[in-house]
């Protein structure tokens, strides 16, 4: 005991005799927070739109006011000539272009229907797609109180809600997530290069020859990076619910549990990259790029994994990140509880044990 | 000092890497309290024993003891009484001298009081004491090695295994170090030392020579001298080699 004791306060200088561990620890799960809370987001917010009215009429002048006064959608050319259009769209001086047809207010009253062409930029299909539905859905509720307010419309009245977010807030969605994806990195990737630190350095021979067995090199290498992973989780969760007002409706102690298991799943995943490294910048290599991008790109972070054609569906259940996310998304926004997340959790505990298994393994064999 | 009473024993060391065979049948004894040197080419197979003997591998068959422990069931009491110090450089550069000693004595489990009494002494003997908390990476090479040597006999060990220790260093530290080594000598430590600096061989007061996972001789280097009829334990290797 008071040998692992002197390994692991060995560990604890080397942590702290290093900026550039902290900065990794603390540094990059802030950073990763700020940047997915505030430039990644797919909310529409003061897209920058032309509009052309050929009637110039009351209707056509009130529903303008409404697009703009939405907040959504910010007015940056009001183009005289046809020829302007492209170019507008071509220099990205905006966005959107709303045009309204001669009489537009003439139209609606007399005939009921009246014409309004729309055209938006889908070089960013996706931005394109919700710019769109935006300004639909404003001309429609424009449609419906101006139009037919004593009216009994014919025909099916669709109340949608969106349940579990109903504000669609992205924080909802990135803050679970991005927890599985921090934890992954810096617990992942920071036991595999502080071990292959010590196999780069020829320390690690020392370690093997002296008295301390091999459990008690390991456990000293994973005890300090799991206290301090679970320091930055809160620090993220913490964060994500105060800055971005994400709730965790469920039980907080079984969160806090998921995450410790997750953390665990982490550390022994970056053990068995280190068994298979023998340099710090491979165990950095693997860690990232072979590790890092799956985890964000194949666990149903940013992109749905049914979506996904099935071989890449196959790959994104081997990787852990996709069943955290989920238990994260239950327990947080849903207010799951074990009943609803064992299968996740088993998984978790499956994975790990798979994990330690073959490093133990390799360990073994390279000890021969 | 030297007695007649082994402190490490091997009888049909064997140890294979499938089909490669690095250690072919060694046979030799270590006493109490000599400098035993493990000299040959690269790739002779000395690492691959030094390993075997400090329980960092296991053979694949053989007889062997060291400090009384058995090579295949006792590693862990082997490594309680032992030293090594490693080709590589082998402290951490990134924590100062202080912090290391204090880590190596928490690892072979050093009673505070004694690893401060012995720490004060050797960094005395090295003219360090000015220099407890600098970091190890600031020192030259040579000041490096010499205090990795003494931190690997700081627990005071029956033997200590040296793989290459001088490797890089300039002649006169290397004459230094090696002073280092008489002084643990004289403290009752047996010395196990590989090399490929034939001058270091004659400092040991035996002998044994690898080539190709066999040991082709073994014994003082003057009787070594006198056998191949050469001058120096360069022509005796040489000779040997041919």
């Amino acid at each position: 005991m008071k040998r692992f004791l002197a390994f692991l306060r060995k560990e604890f200088f080397h942590i702290f005799r290093d900026p550039r561990t902290l900065i990794i620890l603390f540094g990059i799960p802030i950073a990763q927070l700020m940047l997915f809370g505030y430039v990644m987001t797919n909310e529409v917010r003061n897209v920058k739109i032309a509009i052309v009215d050929h009637s110039q009429d009351d209707f056509s002048k009130r529903l303008t006011n409404r697009l703009l006064s939405s907040g959504f959608f910010q007015l940056s050319a009001i183009p005289t000539a046809e020829a302007d259009y492209e170019n507008l769209f071509r220099s990205g001086t905006i966005k959107e272009l709303v045009i309204f047809g001669p009489d537009f207010g003439r139209h609606l009253i007399n005939e009921g229907r009246a014409d309004i062409q729309v055209i938006a930029d889908a070089s960013e299909p996706n931005a394109a797609q919700l710019i769109v539905n935006y300004t639909t859905a404003i001309t429609n509720s424009f449609v419906k109180n101006e139009l037919m307010k004593d009216q009994v419309l014919p025909g099916i009245n669709i109340k949608v809600r969106m349940l579990f977010n109903e504000n669609m807030r992205d924080a909802y969605n990135f803050i679970p997530g991005l927890i599985a994806v921090i934890l992954m990195l810096i617990s992942a990737m920071m036991t595999a290069i502080t071990i292959a630190r010590e196999k780069e350095s020829g320390t690690m021979e020392i370690l093997l020859a002296s008295p301390l067995r091999p459990i008690q090199i390991i456990l000293g290498k994973v005890v300090p990076y799991m206290l301090l992973s679970i320091v930055s989780a809160l620090v993220v969760l913490a964060l994500g619910m105060i800055v971005f007002k994400v709730p965790v409706i469920g039980s907080f102690a079984l969160l806090l549990a998921e995450i410790l298991l997750y953390i665990f799943l982490a550390l022994s995943l970056g053990i068995l990259i280190s068994t298979f490294v023998d340099s710090q910048l491979t165990a950095m290599a693997i860690s990232g790029f072979v590790l890092m991008l799956p985890s964000i790109l194949l666990s149903g972070f940013i992109f749905p994994i049914k979506n996904m054609p099935i071989p890449l569906q196959v790959i994104a259940n081997l990787m852990p990140p996709r069943w955290f996310i989920e238990i994260n998304r239950s327990v947080m926004l849903k207010g799951g509880g074990l009943a609803e997340i064992w299968p996740n959790t088993l998984i978790l505990l499956g994975l790990s044990i798979l994990f330690i298994f073959i490093s133990v393994k390799k360990f073994k064999i390279r000890l021969q | 000092m030297i007695t007649k009473e082994p402190v490490i024993t091997v009888k049909n060391m064997v140890k294979k890497f499938g089909h490669f065979v690095a250690n072919d049948n060694l046979n030799f004894e270590v006493y109490k309290g000599e400098i035993f040197g493990f000299l040959g080419a690269n790739g002779a197979g000395k690492t691959t024993a030094i390993r075997i003997l400090c329980g960092l591998s296991t053979p694949t068959s053989g007889e062997m003891k060291v400090a009384g422990f058995d090579v295949f069931r006792q590693t862990e009491k082997i490594k309680q009484n032992i030293g090594y110090m490693s080709q590589k450089f082998s402290l951490y550069e990134d924590l100062t001298i202080y912090q290391n000693i204090r880590f190596y004595g928490g690892v072979y489990g050093m009673k505070v009081a004694e690893r401060k009494a012995r720490t004060t002494e050797m960094l005395d003997r090295l003219g360090l004491t000015d220099y407890e908390n600098r970091k190890i990476g600031d020192l030259p090479l040579g000041w490096k090695q010499k205090l990795a040597f003494s931190i690997a006999i700081l627990h005071q060990p029956k033997i200590v295994f040296l793989d290459e220790p001088t490797g890089g260093v300039d002649p006169i530290t290397r004459r230094q170090f090696w002073n280092l080594i008489y002084e643990a000598v004289e403290k009752g430590i047996t010395v196990f030392v590989t090399t490929h600096y034939m001058d270091e061989a004659e400092y040991c007061d035996r002998v044994s020579i690898m080539a190709d996972g066999r040991i082709v001789a073994l014994d003082t280097p003057e009787k070594l001298k006198e056998q191949y009829n050469a001058s120096n334990m360069d022509e005796v290797f040489l000779k040997i080699a041919r």
